[in-house]
């Protein structure tokens, strides 16, 4: 590999054999903002053959959605197209159309969107109307486009949603985007894309707000209707288990640049660009087990105002070479095989000697660390949770009345052991996040107990504490919360926000505050300086570290995290993770780690417990679990989480995204609706819901069929 | 949709019933009663009460009678009969006199609803759609002017304006030519002559704040991902405006309904004194002042009823507009 040839490669000229469908060259979009020009898109090259699947990864940040928005002008003001070209070769005639000269509001660009290519979007519940029924949506672009009768436009929204897998169309066209579920209104979205039959689809991060079950059904209809229609795909994501899953072709952003292009085998297994190296090493991989430190990318995209000179990678890269990176400007080159990357490690005009080829990442191997330590299980539980029910009522008519209940925790026994870490998982609406917050006392559970003990003295039921009691449990027992962006209020400064719970509890003020709060702002690796300013100055992840730090100023024992890496980026996400674990170790902290997202709950938990529908369904250690599951929604949920690895696209266990209605719960184990090891006749008869029952030692599940199954862990199916 | 309205419908019965409670308490408050107020007048001006008439009153409206009996009494009249007792100042059934001022203080209030709409509709759609333009600036700086100055000042200013620009009589809704005279299209001209100055006095601070929600609901509304999603569909702009955002952002418009109506009919008493308008508020302002008790209740009541019917209609309107509210969700 060492003396594989690189030479300037001129992407616009001479592609595969099919002339490409479109291609971008040197696109440039720009952002006129407070500070200064921000070149989002500084001259992107992409090429997209017919009937392919093209993925554009990166951070947040990188310029991956103004790109896509870009092709079909959708960049809002200040924003605009400043140069390079669209070149858009629309089927059939072959004329090549350049849309970057098309001005958003030009009525030729109309003809092209949603006929010749479609999009579909992040939240597809925010984007569908809450005003319109979702016939009335999908209907619009078949009377627009194809100039159907409102009768006829009907008649064929019926049959494209029931293309698009959705249950019982007839009912759903005239029912209105909230009524569905995300996955149904992501296929909502598909069917409108795909209404006209389009040449391109372009669809950006369609499946990150989506349960790991819906992201796989969503993943398999879109390759299904590819095969359908032959049509093309570019596909944004930052997840490189989707793109091991559906690309093609993956091309790497960094700061509005592609910094390497080439085949989804090429950008997984042989990456060449440093940037690529790290977005692929810090991705928490199913099956490898519980990690003491998860490799990051160091540092933080830069803001888009703030472009570094030279290869803009090189502030965070670990090969740059001294005096050059920091000044050339690298272009692509091509190893001969279509694989293409920005970097001047591969220019042999700047290689020093004595750097070789490929990339060697000095690094140390992570380390497997065994999990649950022998201590922690000896002691009394910090938490001891029993039969815990949350009820919330359903109410409906006149009046208001309770017509039902929805069980959202319902009948949860489980400990949380000192100094451990227990993971919560499940799809939405398992009833996880509810639970978390019963435990925090958000919530007062409607019945059971949650029995605390701290240290050595008597075990207290928190879920009767009120006034000064429930006060000091609650210093005890903190939260970090999902969204970083919402979280924190926008109108209170950090030392504000964090001093806040020192106030309340009447711990500190004044001067000693501020020292504290300094102090909890260098152990989360935020500066003491940021202690006057304001949210809005933070990204994603400092904002979660200023989440944490809040969480921690009380000295807490126990501390509930619910979803909180779950929407930030995988490098940052890595970054968080290791901080949750160096601050475990220095305070001693128990954590209850909630998550849909099982890599990150391998990587971080010693134990996990699984629910479905506010049942605790298994429970084991990690390794146990995530190896031997015993229940075949663990199974299924294993199965659904994409794998950056090429060549592991095997059919797989698939969940409908159908799930029972929680008010009225099915016959029998609750599961078999959806369970791929259902058997009629047992697993939903009226007598038989599963127990939960213990099948070894710490092991527990509730399946009628746990003795005879033999289910697939994740490094079972490994080859 | 139906179960909505009839849900509606059924709640304002407890509503109304507390409303009455409370109307009949003010009529309460004073010490004494009626009857005794009107002997107190009467002996002041030094002339003695026939006290058959008394009694007569008395037992009219069941001033012997315990409270319960008394508020019974009172409001099966409303109910039953249209009788809202009698005005003691004005020795007039408070219905005939309710009803001789009411048509117009309506027409007064739907014109400036009209007006309001018809000004704030088009002015909050540009200024949203150019934001930052030169109109959006005009709009602002015009609405902020609008909100900033008192009512009644701006009604001064109009008299002037009317007065010495336009040569018009301006003060009430008619000429002393058609004062009492029987309508024709020559009265309802000089109705309309005289009506644009209480209706843009009324209508402009109302004007101005719906422009601001307008501009900013829309604001909000624009640059959601639907927007985004309808354009990337291929639809035109216009078509996107009007569909999509625009049916968001016109929820303020119907919710005025709400609070206009109560408000026109007793609010702007001093507007209405001051361009000296036949209208209820100065009558509600007389009523409380020289304690006409059963005047100034049935006032109170109509216009808390006014407040209950007209947040049952904009309720009403923005279910039917809005499916989230209609179907109960989020």
């Amino acid at each position: 590999m060492t003396d594989m040839e690189f030479t300037g490669s001129t992407l616009t000229a001479a592609g595969p054999a099919a002339p490409p469908l479109l291609e971008l060259s040197g696109l440039r979009t720009e952002f006129a903002t407070r500070d200064g020009l921000v070149r989002a898109v500084d001259g992107v090259d992409l090429r997209i053959p017919p009937g392919s699947t093209v993925c554009l990864v990166g951070e947040s940040g990188c310029g991956k959605s103004v790109t896509a928005r870009s092709i079909l002008g959708l960049v809002d003001p200040p924003g605009r197209v400043s140069g390079g070209h669209i070149w858009w070769r629309p089927p059939g005639d072959g004329e090549r159309v350049d849309l970057a000269g098309y001005g958003r509001t030009d009525p030729r660009f109309r003809q092209i969107r949603g006929q010749q290519i479609s999009m579909i979007f992040q939240e597809p519940l925010a984007a569908l109307s809450p005003m319109y029924t979702v016939g009335d949506q999908l209907g619009e672009t078949l009377r627009l486009h194809r100039g159907l009768s409102k009768a006829e436009a009907r008649d064929e929204a019926i049959a494209l949603l029931r293309r698009v897998h959705i249950p019982r169309p007839e009912q759903r066209v005239d029912e209105y985007s909230f009524q569905l579920s995300g996955g149904m209104c992501q296929r909502v979205m598909i069917a409108v894309a795909l209404s006209c039959e389009p040449a391109l689809l372009i669809a950006d991060e369609p499946t990150t707000a989506l349960d790991v079950t819906i992201q796989a059904r969503i993943l398999d209809l879109i390759a299904e209707l590819q095969a359908d229609t032959g049509m093309s795909v570019l596909f944004i994501t930052h997840d490189l288990g989707v793109v091991a899953e559906i690309a093609d072709e993956v091309a790497v952003m960094y700061l509005g640049r592609v910094v390497e292009h080439g085949s989804t085998e090429q950008i997984l297994t042989d990456p060449r660009h440093p940037y690529t190296h790290r977005l692929l090493r810090s991705v928490p991989r199913l099956g490898s087990g519980r990690q003491r430190v998860l490799p990051t990318v160091r540092g933080q995209v830069p803001h888009g105002a703030r472009r570094p000179a030279g290869c803009s990678f090189h502030p965070r890269c670990d090969h740059a070479i001294a005096g050059v990176c920091g000044t050339v400007d690298p272009a692509a080159l091509d190893g001969g095989d279509g694989h293409e990357v920005a970097c001047l490690l591969y220019d042999d005009a700047h290689r020093p000697a004595g750097r070789t080829l490929p990339l060697t990442v000095v690094e140390p191997a992570p380390t497997p660390e065994p999990a649950a330590t022998a201590v922690t299980a000896d002691r009394p539980p910090l938490l001891d949770v029993r039969d815990l029910r949350m009820l919330f009522p359903v109410r409906h008519g006149m009046f208001g009345r309770t017509t039902g209940q929805v069980h959202a925790v319902d009948g949860v026994s489980l400990t949380v052991r000192p100094g451990e870490t227990l993971g919560l998982v499940g799809e939405s609406g398992c009833g996880k996040t509810t639970l978390g917050r019963c435990i925090v006392r958000a919530e007062t559970p409607t019945s059971g107990q949650i029995q605390y003990r701290d240290g050595d003295g008597d075990p207290v039921d928190v879920t009767r504490l009120s006034g000064g009691a429930l006060r000091r449990y609650q210093r005890d027992v903190r939260t970090v919360f999902q969204d970083p962006f919402s979280s924190l209020n926008p109108r209170m400064t950090l030392r504000q926000i964090i001093g806040d719970p020192l106030v309340t509890h009447g711990i500190a003020r004044g001067s000693e505050l501020t020292d504290r709060v300094a102090d909890m702002l260098r152990r989360v690796g935020l500066s003491p300086d940021y202690l006057d300013r304001y949210p809005h100055a933070f990204s994603g992840g400092q904002r979660q570290r200023v989440n944490i730090a809040r969480a921690l100023i009380l000295g807490p024992k126990l501390v509930v995290a619910d979803e909180a890496v779950s929407a930030l980026d995988v490098s940052v996400r890595a970054q968080i993770l290791n901080l949750l674990r160096e601050l475990q170790d220095e305070f001693q902290l128990t954590y209850v780690f909630i998550s849909h997202d099982l890599s990150v709950v391998e990587a971080l938990c010693d134990r996990v417990a699984v629910m479905y529908l506010g049942k605790i369904v298994e429970l084991a250690d990690t390794a146990t679990l995530f190896t031997a599951p015993k229940h075949p929604y663990t199974e299924a949920l294993l199965s659904a989480v994409p794998v950056p690895e090429p060549g592991r696209r095997t059919r797989r266990t698939r969940l409908s995204d159908d799930l029972p209605d929680p008010v009225n719960p099915p016959d029998g184990c609750w599961f078999h609706t959806r369970c791929p090891h259902a058997v009629a006749g047992r697993c939903d008869q009226p007598a038989s819901p599963p127990a939960l029952e213990t099948v070894a030692a710490g092991h527990d599940v509730a399946c009628l069929r746990h003795a005879e199954l033999h289910l697939d862990g994740v490094r079972a199916d490994r080859p | 949709m139906l179960g909505f309205v009839a849900r509606r419908l059924g709640l304002m019965v407890p509503t109304l019933f507390a409303i009455s409670l409370v109307s009949f308490a003010i009529i309460q408050l004073p010490p004494g009663d009626y009857a005794t107020t009107l002997v107190s007048q009467l002996e002041d001006n030094g002339q003695t009460v026939d006290t058959a008439q008394l009694e007569a009153i008395r037992e009219r409206y069941g001033l012997d009678q315990p409270i319960v009996v008394q508020y019974w009494t009172w409001i099966s009249n409303i109910v039953l009969h249209g009788d809202f007792g009698q005005s003691f100042q004005w020795n007039q059934p408070v219905a005939e006199l309710l009803s001789s001022r009411l048509p117009l203080t309506i027409v007064l209030t739907l014109s400036t609803v009209l007006f309001t709409w018809i000004v704030a509709f088009p002015i909050g759609l540009y200024s949203a759609v150019r934001q930052y333009s030169w109109g959006d600036y005009v709009a602002t700086t015009v609405g902020f002017l609008g909100l900033a100055i008192p009512n009644f000042l701006l009604a001064l200013g109009l008299m002037y304006i009317a007065l010495t620009v336009f040569d018009a009589d301006v003060g009430g809704l008619f000429s002393a030519e058609y004062e009492e005279a029987p309508w024709s299209l020559a009265r309802f001209a000089d109705l309309l002559g005289h009506l644009w100055i209480p209706v843009i006095v009324l209508g402009t601070a109302g004007t101005a704040g719906l422009i601001r929600i307008l501009r900013a609901n829309l604001l909000d509304e624009l640059h959601k991902p639907y927007v985004v999603a309808a354009r990337s569909r291929g639809l035109s702009e216009t078509r996107i405006l009007f569909k999509y955002p625009l049916r968001v952002a016109v929820s303020p418009f119907l919710s005025t309904i709400g609070w206009v109506l109560p408000l026109l009919v007793s609010g702007e008493i001093v507007v209405s004194q001051v361009l000296s308008l036949p209208t209820t508020g100065p009558l509600l302002l007389r009523a409380l002042r020289s304690q006409d008790m059963y005047l100034a209740g049935a006032i109170i009541l109509l216009v808390s009823v006014l407040t209950v019917v007209g947040t049952l209609l904009s309720d009403i309107l923005l279910a039917r507009m809005d499916p989230r509210v209609r179907l109960g969700m989020r």
